[in-house]
């Protein structure tokens, strides 16, 4: 009784500790001490779990705690920031597999012991079906974004209908395995249909809409962690699941808000999955892209006084971000004011693009969101989009019949002058054409981004 | 429903406020490193699979017992590692210029 007790307040107190941390998360200053005292009240979770009375034998949990740190540390210290956001998808499916294995290990606990009640097997069977499906759709988040899978949009004839007949399917064993709990075939075919629906769901999904269906994900292991709280009387699960259901669903919500469509529409939609490709450098406007060489880049931008940077996943992908830091510094150097302009949607997840300029030794004081930058592209002399291009169309501003109209974009318009740096004359992941870069304001630096950035910063030192 | 699903309801319930009210105060700065704080966390179900594994329920519950185990154990260190990574890189402008200096 006492060392049940104990166990009570040591997850108390973890609760406490990781919420405590969630709200230091609000500040850059503070973010990492609480991750701290977040980390330490997993310990005494864990610590107090290890005192149960139910465990009996510590071999395969010790071969497990090894196993888990083996693997973990590497993922921890040694994948690149580059590589986030398929890093993070992966370990949603770890948390999702370890959530389901334990619904499944109770389900048979309790169908060997004849314990399982209405309540609990609803409660399992929630945990497996939103596990499953966290498993699989992750893997295949993990895929395309590591390029394993093709990152295009998969579509077929009636998906839509397919998928959503595949789900009621699902919540109809789910509904009959309630009422008959011992009927373990409806626990088989949850379990399976989770892992297909989790397989589907992201079949459609682009590269562009990537953010919003890893914070789905997040939320979706979140919840799978509250039902197997509830299975299990365990209110430190229940808590954390919240919490981890709570931001991975504001995620997606602003991810979603930032591309002006629909939570149904980013699901559903498979934007983009009709359009063309590569195309020439016309726009229905008529106008042509300008090309600028690096020399005259380099000196407009060397004796310009406020510069303002817009990356986008070209960035991402090019690794450059050490390069535009030393762009930056050389910029700096000759007394022009750089400052960084990041939407919220650019890269691959919530915020990518801060972590890379962040790990480039900028300062986040440089680093400005959408809102706060908005108003002040009318005073840059020069901003250099990097890679970026939905992100910074006016059309979604001004063309009604633009798929993307609507989409809060960085006026980067307003701007005295605009360079672009992009690979080459081809369209960006919607298919959409972009007025700006044929706009008489803007210059295009075609070419690899990181070759094109180190090449401007050897031409700046020169001027 | 048992008075104790009540309690577990309100718990959820009041756990999802406090979620809701403290991560919308979060910036767009700290989105990644939060995210991956979240997945640090929710390595909690570590708890539950320690029991799984631990409490000799059979041989194939033991096993999936340690496979969850081993899971969420990569996810707490792994987490908690990459979020402690990043967040070091978040440095403010003083910080920085002292760096440059030396």
């Amino acid at each position: 009784m006492i060392i049940t007790t104990g166990i009570q307040l040591a997850y108390l107190s973890s609760a406490a500790l990781f919420v405590m941390a969630l709200r230091s998360l609000g500040q850059p200053t503070t973010a990492r001490r609480g991750m701290q005292m977040a980390a330490f009240g997993m310990l005494v979770a864990v610590c107090a779990t290890l005192v149960d009375q139910r465990i009996v034998s510590y071999e395969w949990l010790i071969v497990g705690l090894v196993a888990g740190g083996i693997v973990g540390y590497p993922l921890g210290m040694w994948v690149p920031m580059t590589a986030m956001p398929q890093r993070i998808a992966f370990s949603h499916a770890f948390g999702a597999l370890a959530a389901t294995f334990v619904g499944v290990g109770e389900y048979l606990h309790g169908l060997h012991a004849e314990t399982l009640s209405h309540g609990q097997t609803l409660a399992l069977s929630f945990e497996i079906f939103l596990g499953s499906l966290t498993v699989t759709g992750s893997l295949m988040a993990f895929g395309k974004l590591q390029g394993i899978l093709p990152g295009a949009p998969i579509t077929f004839r009636g998906q839509n209908l397919f998928n959503l007949s595949l789900f009621a399917v699902g919540l109809a064993s789910l509904v009959w395995l309630v009422a008959t709990p011992y009927d373990v075939t409806f626990f088989m075919v949850i379990l399976v249909i989770g892992t297909l629906v989790g397989i589907l769901m992201v079949l459609p999904i682009g590269g562009a809409d990537m953010p919003v269906i890893v914070s789905l994900l997040n939320s979706y292991a979140g919840l799978a962690a509250v039902a197997t709280g509830f299975a299990l009387d365990n209110n430190i699960l229940i808590v954390v699941g919240a919490l981890d259901g709570a931001s991975g669903f504001i995620l997606s919500m602003a991810m979603s808000k930032a591309m002006n469509r629909s939570f149904a529409n980013v699901l559903f939609g498979a934007f983009g999955s009709e359009s063309g490709g590569a195309d020439e450098g016309a726009s229905a406007s008529g106008g042509e892209m300008v090309a600028i060489e690096a020399d005259d880049a380099a000196i407009r931008l060397a004796y310009s006084q406020r510069v303002i940077i817009v990356p986008g996943y070209g960035l991402a992908v090019a690794q450059a971000q050490h390069q535009v830091r030393e762009l930056a510094d050389q910029l700096e150097k000759r007394g022009v004011d750089v400052s960084f302009a990041i939407h919220p949607v650019a890269g691959r997840m919530p915020g990518h693009m801060n972590v890379l300029l962040a790990e480039a030794g900028i300062s986040y004081e440089k680093l400005l969101d959408m809102d706060d930058v908005n108003d002040r592209f009318s005073d840059a002399d020069v901003v250099l989009v990097i890679g970026a291009n939905d992100v910074v169309n006016p059309a979604a501003r001004t063309n009604r019949s633009s798929p993307i109209y609507g989409m809060p974009i960085l006026n980067v318009q307003d701007a005295k002058s605009v360079i672009v740096l992009k690979r080459g004359r081809g369209k960006g992941f919607s298919g959409v054409e972009n007025e700006l870069f044929v706009s008489p304001k803007a210059s295009m630096l075609f070419g690899d981004a990181k070759q094109s950035i180190a090449q401007l910063g050897v031409e700046i030192k020169q001027v | 429903m048992t008075p104790t699903v009540i309690i577990q309801l309100f718990v959820f319930l009041l756990a999802g406020f406090v979620g809701f009210q403290t991560i919308t105060r979060i910036p767009p700065l700290l989105h990644t490193p939060l995210m991956a704080a979240t997945n640090a966390i929710s390595g909690i179900s570590l708890v539950a699979s320690l029991v799984l594994a631990g409490s000799n329920q059979g041989l194939f519950s033991t096993i999936l017992g340690t496979i969850a185990v081993g899971c969420a154990t990569a996810n707490v260190v792994g987490g908690f590692l990459i979020t402690d990574r990043m967040l070091a890189m978040f440095k403010p402008a003083k910080l920085e210029a002292k760096e440059s200096v030396a």
